[in-house]
């Protein structure tokens, strides 16, 4: 992979809120804590994790939506490079239309006094994109037809729409400034599997015509196995564990990502008992244990893993994992 | 195994300013004490408004027909659950002998009571138990659902808890009243993975001691192969399939049926494309004629799925299916 290749590229990113407040309320949250990661044009970069995992505010971050407290981003296209930690000014108004959000609920994310025209036109009238509202139209019209919305839809109002019609609407209006990078967070999750799959087919569509880079969040492992090339394992902030997809489904390592992996319901009604279940819940991100940030609920932790956090290193094959027994681990207790 | 309840030709409608909207179809099935049921379905597909006639908790819009007819058995002998009016009477299906767990435990707690007095307090609505006798009860129940701590945590608020405990705090207050049938509307899907799993294993244990029947409501086929004995699957407010677990998965009859499983991402296939069932469920206003499924159909056999409701046809012991594919094969 030549540097040239990637659109979105993080060194030691971290994010951390201020909490309590007060004369000696010093304390500091940390979401996300020393991410590298390297995003390729035109990929689509999975993100797993459970709740808290810091994948949402990792996703924000590189949006700029949050700020980023330490830590290296980039973000290099054909024509610009920017530092997404000073980004500022026109710069930043210009990268608002580079790269965009699609949210998880459909429900809650358009406004329900607003035409569908008017909610997909809104970011381009915002951004002063379009001269003319004929001109307005014709993107309206011509981004509502890929995302397979008919016309005479955009005279409605979201209530008369069902959760796959919205989430379409959502898709809609993120791509029409005509971003490049979009972080879908938990785009499917609230949608029923029928629409799911439906869904997530148009995203692999327009990403393919479009030639987009997706960052696609999700706690799901299954659709991330069917939708991206890449994926990373988020657990209390780090990432634990990435790999091509292939590589990642057929030989998980990190313990966490095995757990994750088999608490899957299987759809075998004879495989019943048969998963390996994880105790206890994730840490507060607020009371974070020492060493290894999963060893509370690892089976396979030693008296190292409490003392010294392993760094992520690369396993072969593309893939990087951070744990300090997972060369024995594959022997012992093969994936 | 006895019958726990049985639920014949359940015809549900609202009433609403476009008037008259079916949400549930002659719907008809029963359950028997220690036995787990799936209902499957999309949302407006009328699962969770069948789970909550049987406790007679549908808003007062609801209109049920006359043919509509939800017995309990209870030690007391049965009880018809539509012919009951007065507060008194209902509580045997709400809290009595009928818990219910919901999806979301944060909106179901009431934020500025401690779990411990809501568990008291309803324990103590349902018997004529001292309140100390109630507080052993419930700190018991929480201990047994996994809860650390228990008798710290009888003391907090919801809001304290984390999602997965929280989860846990409904289902130990859901089962210290000794209900015979337990409905959990969608219980693990606002949790992560590995605590749905940890939720699916105690549901499970909890099952086996109580010897309980449970109405498991989920859109996850996953879900319900992990727990259900038997499987009911609903489109648009009726019954369209139903049987035992393993048929039903593994040798689906109905193109529904069928169309969920196919639209499920699947690990073991990572090449296999996703297939969504074509279209949008249709809004109940406009409630297709003959099979209600036809509209997203692609397997209509001719005229006759349009114009025929499909009655059901039994392909093989306790599986049966509503649809004109078969009915045709039989005539």
């Amino acid at each position: 992979m030549s540097d040239n290749d990637v659109l979105i590229s993080a060194r030691g990113l971290s994010v951390g809120f201020r909490i309590g407040g007060g004369l000696f309320g010093k304390s500091i949250l940390k979401a996300v804590d020393g991410v590298n990661i390297d995003i390729e044009k035109g990929s689509f970069y999975g993100i797993v994790g459970e709740s808290g995992s810091g994948k949402t505010t990792l996703g924000r971050a590189l949006l700029k939506a949050v700020p980023i407290t330490e830590g290296e981003a980039r973000y290099t296209d054909e024509d610009v490079d920017y530092d997404l930690t000073t980004l500022d000014g026109a710069e930043l108004k210009d990268y608002r239309k580079r790269a965009q959000l699609i949210f998880q609920d459909p429900y809650a994310a358009l406004s329900p006094r607003m035409t569908v025209r008017d909610i997909i036109a809104e970011p381009l009238e915002v951004m002063g994109l379009t001269r003319s509202r004929e001109e307005t139209d014709e993107r309206v019209r011509e981004i509502a037809a890929k995302c397979r919305l008919n016309l005479e839809h955009l005279r409605r109002f979201p209530h008369a729409f069902s959760g796959g019609q919205r989430q379409r609407i959502s898709i809609a209006r993120a791509l029409v400034s005509g971003p490049n990078f979009i972080v879908a967070d938990e785009s499917v999750a609230a949608l029923d599997v029928s629409i799911q799959a439906d869904v997530l087919n148009l995203l692999k569509q327009i990403q393919k015509e479009m030639g987009l880079t997706f960052m696609f969040i999700s706690h799901d492992l299954s659709v991330v196995a069917h939708t991206c090339d890449h994926v990373a394992v988020m657990y209390l902030g780090r990432l634990v564990e990435t790999a091509p997809t292939r590589e990642m489904f057929r030989e998980p390592k990190h313990p966490y990502t095995r757990a994750l992996f088999s608490a899957i319901p299987s759809l075998d009604p004879d495989d019943r008992g048969k998963a390996q279940k994880l105790e206890g819940e994730i840490p507060s991100p607020t009371n974070q244990p020492p060493g290894c940030k999963f060893h509370t609920r690892c089976p396979h932790a030693e008296y190292r893993c409490m003392q010294e956090e392993p760094k992520l290193e690369a396993a072969g094959n593309g893939h990087e994992v951070a744990c300090h027994r997972w060369k024995e681990l594959l022997e012992m207790v093969p994936a | 195994m006895s019958a726990l309840i049985d639920v014949e030709n359940l015809t549900l409608k609202f009433r609403t300013d476009e008037g008259l909207v079916t949400a549930v179809d002659n719907v008809s099935f029963s359950i028997n004490k220690g036995e787990v049921m799936g209902l499957v379905g999309e949302s407006g597909s009328g699962k969770s408004v069948t789970a909550k006639a049987l406790m007679h908790l549908n808003a007062r819009n609801a209109v049920y027909t006359p043919e509509s007819k939800i017995t309990l058995h209870t030690d007391d002998g049965p009880v018809d659950v539509l012919s009951l009016k007065r507060p008194a009477d209902l509580k045997v299906v709400r809290g009595g002998a009928i818990s219910m767990i919901f999806q979301e435990p944060m909106a179901s707690f009431a934020p500025a009571m401690t779990v411990g007095k809501q568990m008291v307090e309803q324990l103590m609505l349902h018997s004529d138990m001292s309140k100390a006798r109630a507080k052993d009860i419930s700190v018991e129940m929480l201990d047994r659902v996994g809860i650390s701590d228990a008798s710290s945590r009888f003391n907090q608020y919801a809001f304290e808890l984390s999602g997965g405990m929280r989860q846990r705090a409904m289902i130990a207050m859901a089962l210290s009243t000794q209900p015979k049938l337990l409905i959990a509307d969608e219980p693990t899907t606002a949790l992560d993975v590995t605590i749905q799993a940890q939720v699916i294993d105690l549901m499970k244990d909890l099952v086996d001691e109580f010897h309980m029947g449970i109405i498991f409501i989920t859109h996850d086929l996953g879900v319900v192969a992990q727990t259900a004995d038997k499987v009911s699957v609903m489109y648009l407010g009726r019954l369209i399939e139903e049987g035992p677990v393993r048929p039903v998965i593994r040798d689906a009859k109905h193109p529904y049926t069928q169309g969920l499983l196919a639209a499920l991402p699947k690990l073991d296939d990572l090449d296999a494309p996703l297939m969504p069932v074509p279209g949008d469920i249709p809004s109940p206003l406009e409630r297709p004629s003959g099979c209600v499924f036809h509209t997203r159909c692609g397997k209509v056999v001719g005229e006759v799925c349009m114009a025929v409701r499909p009655e059901y046809v039994t392909t093989e012991p306790d599986h049966r299916v509503a649809c004109h594919i078969y009915s045709e094969a039989t005539s």
